[in-house]
């Protein structure tokens, strides 16, 4: 047992409105640069669609992740051979139309143009050329509240073994809003993809960084990350990607993107694993076993022996006692009722969501729905989002544990609801679902109050330990002796330098006075 | 070198190698300590991806070869070569197997070449340097091939005299014993081809090229999980 310890998620998505704070807070935050401006570390997509970039569900289209070769893990896109050889141009490469053109508008015209008729308009122009774009085609949530046709959208991977031509009528339309960041995989495929070793998994906390110094920039990490969250920076020519905000989390705060969600969605802990056991759960022959292989890799933190040798291996005691009030742990392992998305990639993700019940209570009113022994809430079953379509996103396709999370949601509000409204605690539905009172009255607190600290179970990196002499070292970041803090001190370089900032012309209004 | 004081034979042949040399192996290390942010293939494929697969193939493993070529026919030791064949077979090797492979770097180069100036994304977004490489390159190249008629003419009367100069010539170079005098009597387009593929090397740390350096040949045998601990940062010191 080799024990380490793992920054995770869990988004619970029956709460998630998409509003994008999120992914507004991240862009501003990490990708608001030259080169990145396509760059969403995270992004919401509605579903169902094909997302962004294009259709990156369809493995058999990217080649990402790893797959069984004669009951060995390898990756899907090819091994180490055959990524040398395909290394002048990468065959599974999406273009950057895949995510779309980044585009500005010309704000200047709207204050310098001539007197006019019309008010003037400011068009687009493409981040790229600095030229003018005829129409804007795609984004990171093109298909916004089921924007589009469906015929288009129901492309979508997760549809693939449902029948879905009626689920394009109005009345049994379904809509899921779906956050994505870097799930920084215990198993990550865009590392093991990385010819120059520049991709790394942090034994800390198991946050996947790319080491801008040692990138060459040969693209296979983009490719081989099947959430395709491994982007290219065409102005650096370097990969970047989600960084999990370990600056804020060494320090003991969630991420921006956790910190800002105003549904409450987020949740951010510490999972301790068994790193000797990824590559045999990640193996698992059938597909639809992976899910339940990952809960096993988990260690229970409340084991004396597992605090043993977590200690043994030099983890704080700190963490462990943040693993033990893991929010994550608790959602994962004693709920049930989260999943890691798409585990058939085989990667092991860490993050992890809870399904979204649906509504039907118009339906139910009328009689038409079956309903829980409350005689209000209506059974899992019966809600609009097909059970097989979640079970395709959490689970490989396996629809039992998608439909005990779900009872489980829905037997905690029967119960609250007998409690608040019927004036006396009703627990037959707790009981069909399998969880205590206790359970329940927890699960309320996690779910629906959501309080700071029981979303966020952060303990701090504790620098100290790292380093033999941490006075010596205050005072060592930010600026020093010689260039490391600065791009040089001359002017003039012999070596590539930063292009222009941004091609959105910046002429300057005409005054008023004249 | 010649007893003139100067002339020109002297120092682009005598002195401008020793240039390009230092500047190459100086330059990269400069470059390599101090802008590793900067060290990067600086690929294009993400712009635009279409005909990637031919040209970015044919041009890289045609330019890798002729290199390659160059290296051993050039620098193994004229008695070494005498061992395995004759002034005259090396001569038409060096046509054939030039002639081949400069081939698939012209077709692919010349794709490359039309793809970064003409189309729009790549263009925009190509630095002075990326184009300055690829035209140069793909001039030497150019000057390369049609050296070939020239050395099949001598080869036809059975004259090797030009290959085995160029190779005393560059073999001097290295050895520290420069020799300008080998290609006094050469003709005027090896010069030309000499002079631009030593520039190559000159402006080689200042633009993508680079990379060359970092062929990742080490994934071969790495593992393919990396876990980095902050720890040994520290300790290391």
């Amino acid at each position: 047992m080799k024990v380490r310890a793992q920054f995770a998620f869990v988004f619970n998505l029956d709460k998630c409105i998409g509003c994008h704070t999120c992914s507004v807070t991240c862009k501003n935050t990490w990708t608001n640069r030259k080169g990145v401006e396509y760059v969403w570390f995270n992004n919401v997509e509605s579903k169902p669609g094909i997302g962004y970039p294009k259709q990156w569900e369809n493995q058999e289209k990217w080649k990402g992740g790893w797959t069984l070769n004669g009951g060995k893990l390898e990756l899907k896109s090819g091994g180490r051979m055959s990524k040398l050889l395909n290394i002048f141009a990468n065959p599974d490469l999406p273009q950057i139309d895949d995510y779309y053109e980044p585009f500005t508008y010309n704000y200047a015209r709207l204050q310098n143009a001539p007197l006019s008729e019309a008010a003037p308009t400011a068009r687009p122009l493409s981040m790229i050329t600095g030229d003018p774009m005829e129409k804007i085609t795609w984004g990171p949530n093109w298909e916004d509240d089921l924007a589009g046709e469906f015929s288009k959208r129901s492309v979508d991977k997760n549809l693939d073994n449902i029948q879905k031509d009626m689920l394009g009528q109005f009345e049994n339309t379904f809509n899921l809003y779906l956050p994505r960041i870097c799930n920084h995989c215990l198993n990550p495929a865009c590392v093991a993809a990385c010819p120059s070793g520049s991709l790394y998994k942090r034994e800390e906390d198991g946050i996947v960084l790319v080491d801008q110094d040692k990138c060459r920039g040969w693209r296979f990490c983009m490719s081989a990350c099947p959430y395709k969250k491994v982007f290219y920076n065409w102005e650096s020519g370097k990969a970047e990607k989600c960084i999990g905000c370990y600056p804020r989390v060494e320090s003991g705060m969630p991420t921006v993107c956790s910190e800002s969600c105003v549904g409450r969605i987020r949740y951010n802990g510490i999972m301790l694993y068994d790193a000797d056991r990824i590559e045999e759960m990640a193996s698992m022959t059938n597909e639809q076993d992976l899910y339940e292989a990952q809960c096993k890799i988990f260690l229970n933190p409340h084991d004396p022996a597992v605090i043993a040798a977590a200690k043994a291996e030099g983890i704080n005691e700190d963490w462990i006692i943040a693993a033990q009030k893991s929010p994550i742990y608790k959602m994962a392992i004693d709920w049930k009722i989260a999943f890691p998305m798409h585990p058939e990639f085989r990667t092991l993700p860490m993050v992890w969501y809870i399904p979204p019940l649906s509504p039907v209570q118009s339906q139910i009113d009328q009689g038409n729905l079956p309903v829980g022994p409350d005689g209000a809430i209506p059974q899992a079953g019966t809600m609009r989002t097909p059970i097989k379509y979640l079970a395709n996103l959490f689970t490989a396709g396996k629809e039992a544990p998608i439909l005990s999370s779900l009872n489980r949601l829905i037997a905690m509000r029967s119960y609250q609801r007998s409690v608040h409204v019927e004036g006396k605690a009703d627990t037959r539905a707790l009981d069909a679902a399998g969880i205590t009172e206790d359970q329940a009255k927890e699960m309320y607190r996690y779910l629906a109050i959501a309080n700071y600290e029981d979303r966020f179970v952060i303990p701090t990196g504790h620098e100290e330990e790292r380093m033999d002499d941490a006075y010596g070292f205050q005072g060592q970041n930010g600026f020093t002796f010689g260039n490391d803090s600065s791009a040089g001190i001359s002017k003039i370089t012999m070596f590539p330098r930063r292009r222009k900032e941004t091609p959105e012309p910046a002429a300057l209004a005409p005054s008023a006075d004249k | 070198m010649n007893e003139e004081l100067f002339s020109w034979n002297n120092l682009l042949f005598g002195i401008y190698p020793y240039v390009c040399l230092s500047v190459f192996v100086i330059g990269s290390w400069v470059r390599f300590d101090r802008e590793q942010y900067g060290w990067t293939s600086a690929s294009s494929q993400l712009l635009s991806t279409g005909g990637m697969r031919w040209a970015s193939n044919l041009f890289h493993v045609g330019v890798l070869a002729i290199f390659g070529g160059h290296f051993v026919g050039l620098l193994t030791p004229h008695s070494w070569f005498l061992k395995v064949m004759g002034d005259i077979q090396h001569q038409y090797l060096a046509i054939i197997m030039g002639s081949i492979f400069g081939a698939m770097a012209l077709i692919g180069g010349l794709i490359l070449l039309g793809r970064r100036f003409t189309n729009r994304r790549i263009s925009a977004t190509s630095r002075t340097s990326d184009k300055f490489v690829l035209t140069w390159i793909m001039a030497t190249l150019a000057i390369g091939l049609a050296t070939i008629p020239v050395s099949m003419g001598h080869a036809g009367h059975g004259d090797p005299r030009v290959v085995t100069a160029m190779a005393e010539w560059i073999q001097s170079i290295i050895y520290l014993y420069p020799n300008p005098a080998y290609l006094e009597g050469v003709d005027t387009i090896f010069k030309l081809h000499v002079f631009f593929g030593m520039t190559v090397f000159l402006v080689f740390p200042f633009t993508r090229l680079v990379h060359v350096w970092s062929a990742p040949f080490g994934y071969i045998t790495r593992s393919y999980q990396i876990v980095r601990s902050k720890k040994l940062k520290y300790q290391n010191r």
